[in-house]
C-alpha cells in the first residue's frame, strides 16, 4: 500500500465511550483524558470500521481508495 | 462518504449517551440514503418521543417530530399528501410497540411505502427506565423491581403477521449489513420495517448489571446469528441469540398504488 491513512478526531463529539479502541482489529486507538486518541497511525489499514461504529461522528477517516468488500444481504 | 453532509452541526454534539447504538444506526441511514443517491429535500424523517426519536433532529431532511407513539400514524397522513416523498419514521421498542402498537400493525396490513426502524433498547430509556413489551422475561426496570413479568412481542413475527412487505433484523454491532439493510428496506415499495438493536447502557445496562455501552456492543457479535444460519439451528441453541438478516421480502399490493387506483377509477365515471 503506497498511500497511508489518516484519521481525525473531533474531541469536541468524542464522549469516551471506548468503542473505537475496542473494535480496532490494529489497536490503533488509546484513551487519554477520557477522549480517544490515535496512538499508532501506521498501523491502520483504512478499514473504517472504527468511522462505522463511532456514534458521536468524532471519528473521520481519510483511507485511500481500495477495492470494496460488499456484505451480502 | 462525509456523514457531516446530512447533519444539523449546530446540534452537536448529540445528546445520546456515551455507548449508545443509536448514534451508529443513524450513520447507517446517512449511508443507505447516500448510496441511493436521494436528494435532502426528498425525504421526511418523522419520530415520536423517545430517544431514538431524537433522529430527525439532527438530520437535515424535511423532519417531524410527534407525539408519543403516532409517528406512524402522521407519517401515512404524509404519504398520501406527497406521495413522491420518501418517508422513514424512527422510532423507539416503547413508542412504536406499546404506545403506537396498533398504528404499527395497520400500517403493516395496509402494506403503506413507509420505512420504519425501530430501536429496539430493551426498555423506555428517555423517559426514566420503565418496563417496555421489549424488556426480556425476569430483567429490571425502573417499574418492574423484581423483574419484568410478560412476555416479549416478536416485532418482525408480528408485522410479518399484518402483512408487511420487507422486514430486517440487525445489531447495531454489524454496522456493515445495518446500512445495507437499511438500503434495502428504503428501496423497497411498501411497508418495510427493520428493527435495530441498539443497546442502552444507561437505562438498562446498569439495572441488569449488563456493563458498559462499548461491553454491550462487542457482546453482540456473540449473541447475533445470521437468518441463513438460524434456519439449521434449535429452538434451545436460539435461546437469547439475535437472528439478523433479511426475514421476509415479499411483493404485495402497495396501499398509495391502491389508493391512486380508485381515484382514477371513481373518475372515469
Amino acid at each position: 500500500m503506497s498511500e497511508k491513512a489518516s484519521i481525525e478526531i473531533n474531541e469536541k463529539w468524542c464522549k469516551g465511550c471506548e468503542i473505537c479502541v475496542d473494535v480496532c482489529p490494529r489497536d490503533v486507538f488509546e484513551m487519554r483524558n477520557f477522549v480517544a486518541k490515535v496512538k499508532d497511525i501506521d498501523k491502520c489499514t483504512g478499514c473504517m470500521l472504527c468511522e462505522q461504529l463511532c456514534p458521536d461522528f468524532a471519528i473521520i477517516v481519510h483511507a485511500p481508495e481500495k477495492k470494496k468488500k460488499s456484505v451480502s444481504v | 462518504m462525509d456523514y457531516l453532509q446530512y447533519l444539523r452541526l449546530d446540534k452537536f454534539p448529540h445528546i445520546w449517551c456515551a455507548g449508545c447504538g443509536d448514534g451508529i444506526a443513524l450513520k447507517a441511514i446517512l449511508r443507505a440514503v447516500h448510496n441511493i443517491g436521494w436528494e435532502k429535500d426528498n425525504i421526511a424523517m418523522v419520530s415520536g418521543i423517545g430517544c431514538s426519536s431524537r433522529t430527525p433532529g439532527y438530520v437535515d431532511f424535511n423532519t417531524l417530530h410527534t407525539t408519543h407513539g403516532r409517528a406512524i400514524p402522521f407519517a401515512t397522513g404524509l404519504k398520501m399528501a406527497r406521495p413522491e416523498m420518501n418517508v422513514i419514521v424512527v422510532s423507539g421498542d416503547g413508542d412504536a410497540t406499546a404506545i403506537g402498537g396498533n398504528h404499527l400493525i395497520h400500517a403493516a396490513r395496509r402494506n403503506i411505502d413507509l420505512t420504519v426502524l425501530i430501536y429496539n433498547n430493551h426498555i423506555y430509556g428517555m423517559t426514566g427506565g420503565q418496563v417496555s413489551p421489549e424488556t426480556p422475561m425476569g430483567d429490571f426496570a425502573t417499574t418492574a423491581p423484581y423483574g419484568a413479568m410478560e412476555n416479549n412481542f416478536d416485532i418482525s413475527g408480528l408485522t410479518i403477521a399484518a402483512g408487511a412487505s420487507f422486514v430486517a433484523r440487525c445489531t447495531v454491532y454489524h454496522a456493515n449489513l445495518l446500512g445495507k439493510l437499511i438500503e434495502k428496506a428504503l428501496s423497497k415499495k411498501g411497508f418495510s420495517l427493520v428493527e435495530v438493536m441498539s443497546p442502552c447502557p444507561t437505562a438498562y445496562g446498569k439495572i441488569n448489571k449488563k456493563g458498559t455501552g462499548n461491553e454491550m456492543i462487542l457482546n453482540q457479535k456473540q449473541l447475533a446469528v445470521r437468518v441463513e444460519r438460524a434456519k439449521t439451528m434449535s429452538p434451545e441453541e436460539l435461546k437469547n441469540k439475535i437472528i439478523i438478516g433479511t426475514i421476509i421480502d415479499r411483493e404485495l399490493p402497495e396501499y398509495v398504488n391502491t389508493y391512486e387506483k380508485i381515484i382514477s377509477q371513481a373518475q372515469r365515471r
